[in-house]
This record gives structure tokens, sequence and C-alpha cells, in this order.
């Protein structure tokens, strides 16, 4: 007999519900996940060398994860501030999902650990979609790469906590246009906050350590419309159940 | 592109509603809803789900996608819009950025045509099954 069977279920629940659980597990152990998106070659790396040193100086213990299709170049790199860091290769996989990112944390995050910065595969598209139960995202985009970048890859810059322009040594020589790109971010993340900074010369940095300390103390982040559940207004989507476990079938033939 | 592992969440899930259903030998569609702000593109999903049922239940399967449109509300001044793409998230009417996004984030699937071992697979009465 063919039946019609409503689900109702949101194709990435498990991942969300994965998160959720990283998120409330991390935080009882008083840790806060700082999530890194960017295109390939943006300066995550170069930026976050400089900040995990910050972070030594000022004594916060913070951990890094970054992952690549390959190498293992990002953690060597990393490693070089002193604190734990590891690398995960996805061979292949364009994201990072939250039930991987906890299989690695398992067994290997210190537990002193208060921050936890990761530094999600480069690429603008995928990683957007999946909550990794981080407490701050943050979306890097480098001044050679367009003003224009947040409205190419509206997700990614819609869903950030804060917004990280890289590479301003070189902004000139470029003609990068900082009142456009602040524009466009604002079209697609009204009230995000933008931070320049320039990990060759110091330019901005600790502000990103300052904000995920922030975050980790409980400062309110920054709310994005497009991550904000709709409000209902009595028309549209009456269905917004996605836990909704019990299936109802309707008779079809 | 992700859409792999949107495709294999979405063959995951099925599969698990026909196992505690119990007795589905094959699904024939699953309809999806996908917002314009998901960040998925039906067509790599229609692609991608194809292999994702291959030697499972869903085998042959068809991915029906029903799109949904961006709609933007404005907190202060009320003004309702398409946000269009890229979307334009702050109040066309008033410049105002306290924003609430009424639709365009959906990435769910909403309901599952499947054989079950009801009485055979005879058509019984009505041999219009094919119409929705």
């Amino acid at each position: 007999m063919c039946r019609v069977v409503d689900l109702r279920q949101a194709v990435l629940a498990k991942n969300d519900a994965s998160a959720h659980e990283l998120r409330a597990h991390l935080a009882a152990r008083g840790i806060a996940v700082v999530n890194l998106l960017s295109s390939p070659g943006s300066g995550k790396t170069a930026l976050l060398e400089r900040e995990l040193l910050r972070a030594r100086e000022r004594a916060v213990p913070v951990a890094a994860l970054s992952a690549d299709l390959a190498t293992e170049n990002d953690a060597v790199r990393l490693a070089r501030s002193g604190v734990p860091v590891k690398q995960v290769l996805t061979d292949g996989l364009c994201h990072l999902e939250a039930g991987m990112l906890a299989g690695h944390l398992d067994g290997w995050l210190p537990d002193d650990t208060r921050l936890l910065f990761v530094e999600n595969v480069g690429n603008l598209v995928c990683p957007a979609s999946y909550d990794l139960g981080e407490t701050l995202r943050v979306t890097l985009a480098s001044v050679t790469e367009g003003e224009d970048k947040p409205l190419k890859y509206p997700t990614a810059f819609g869903l950030a906590h804060l917004v990280v322009v890289t590479k301003t040594d070189i902004a000139e020589a470029v003609d990068f246009d900082e009142t456009a790109f602040r524009a466009n971010v604002e079209q697609v993340n009204p009230g995000v906050e933008v931070v320049l900074t320039s990990a060759r010369r110091g330019q901005g940095v600790g502000a990103l350590l300052d904000r995920a300390v922030g975050a980790l103390d409980g400062t309110p982040v920054h709310a994005p419309v497009m991550a904000r559940e709709p409000r209902h207004h009595g028309h549209g989507h009456a269905h917004a159940h996605p836990e909704a476990t019990g299936t109802t079938a309707h008779i079809h033939s | 592109m992700h859409e792999m592992s949107i495709a294999l969440a979405v063959v995951d899930q099925v599969q698990e509603a026909a196992t505690r259903a119990q007795d589905v030998t094959a699904v024939r569609s699953v309809r999806l809803q996908v917002g314009e702000l998901a960040g998925v593109v039906p067509d790599a999903l229609a692609f991608s789900f194809e292999l994702a049922c291959a030697g499972t239940l869903l085998e042959g399967a068809e991915l029906i996608t029903e799109a949904v449109p961006g709609r933007a509300r404005c907190i202060p001044c009320a003004h309702e819009w398409a946000v269009g793409m890229p979307p334009r998230l702050t109040c066309p009417a008033c410049g105002g950025t306290r924003t609430d996004l009424l639709a365009g984030r959906e990435l769910q699937i909403l309901d599952v045509h499947w054989e079950d071992g009801g009485p055979a697979h005879t058509p019984t009465r009505e041999p219009i099954s094919e119409e929705r």
C-alpha cells in the first residue's frame, strides 16, 4: 500500500542535536568554542598564531584545532605558540560536523582549557550550515578578496557573531574600500561588529581573544537576523516543530 | 559541496522512519522544503540524492524540493519584504536594522511517499494513486 507519511524533520536535526549536546557538555566544563570560517588563504592561521601567543601572555588557557583536507602544516604553525594543538584531516570532506568535532576532542582537550579555537576547513559555503556547538562564530575575509564577499557568501557572513577583516597592511595596495565592505556586511547581518586586523603589523591583534573571553564570561554575543528563530505572525509556517517524532500517515491509495 | 552530506542526512532520516514503521518495502519520493537562505543548491542536492539512495530502501526515489523565498519584517516599522539574493536584511522602507526573518532558512523533510507491506501492492479501489 502507498502511504504519504509526514516527517517534518529538520534535515540537519542530528548535527544540531550533537552541537547542542557538545555546547552543554563543554559549558559544564567551563569551555567555549570559537568557530573560525573563511576562504582558503584569507589568513586564519596567521591571525590565530598571534591570538594564541596573546592568550599565553595573558595566561588564558586556550587550545586550537585546525581542520584541513590534507597536510599538518597549519597545526605545525599553530603549535609554535606552545598551546595544545590538534590537526584534523577531513579526507576530502569540505566542512566539520559537530559529531566529528566531539570525537576529536574526546580524550584530547585538556581539562583546564577555557577557549578552544576551531579553524574550520577553508570554505565559505559548506561550514556555514553546520553548528559545531560554538559560542562564538567568526567569519574572516582578507582585504584582497573584494568588498562584495559578504554578498557572495551571505550565509557565512549572515550567521557570524563577529566579522574580521585580515591583511589590512596591504589594504591600500589592493584598493580595499572599507566603507563598501562594512555596508555589505550590514546588509546581510545588521549590527554585527567588524574588526580590522593585520597579523603582520599587529593591528587589531587581541580583539578576537577579547571577544572570545567575553563570550566565555557570558557577555551576550550578537544575534544575527539569519540565526534568530522566526516569530509567528499568524500566517506562513505554522509547522515549526522539527523535533516531531510521531509520524502521521495518510493512506494515499 | 556539502549537498552530499545533506543528501545522506535525508536518506538516513527516511531510513530510520521506515525502520520504525517496520514494513516499508520501497520509498517512492521525498518532499523537502529548502529555504532561499539555507545555503543549499537544489540541483546539486538532487544529483547527490540519487547517489545517496543507491543500494538503500530509497533506491530510485524521487526528490521533490519546494523552494521557500526569504521574507523579512522590520520590527520598528512593520514593513515586510522579499529579501532577495543576496539578501537585504535591513529595512528598505525605514532603513531599520532590527529585523525578523520570517522565512527562508528552512531545510526540512516534509513528507515521504512509501510502499508498505499492507494488502500486497494492489492499487485497490482508486487507480489514481499517481495524482496529488
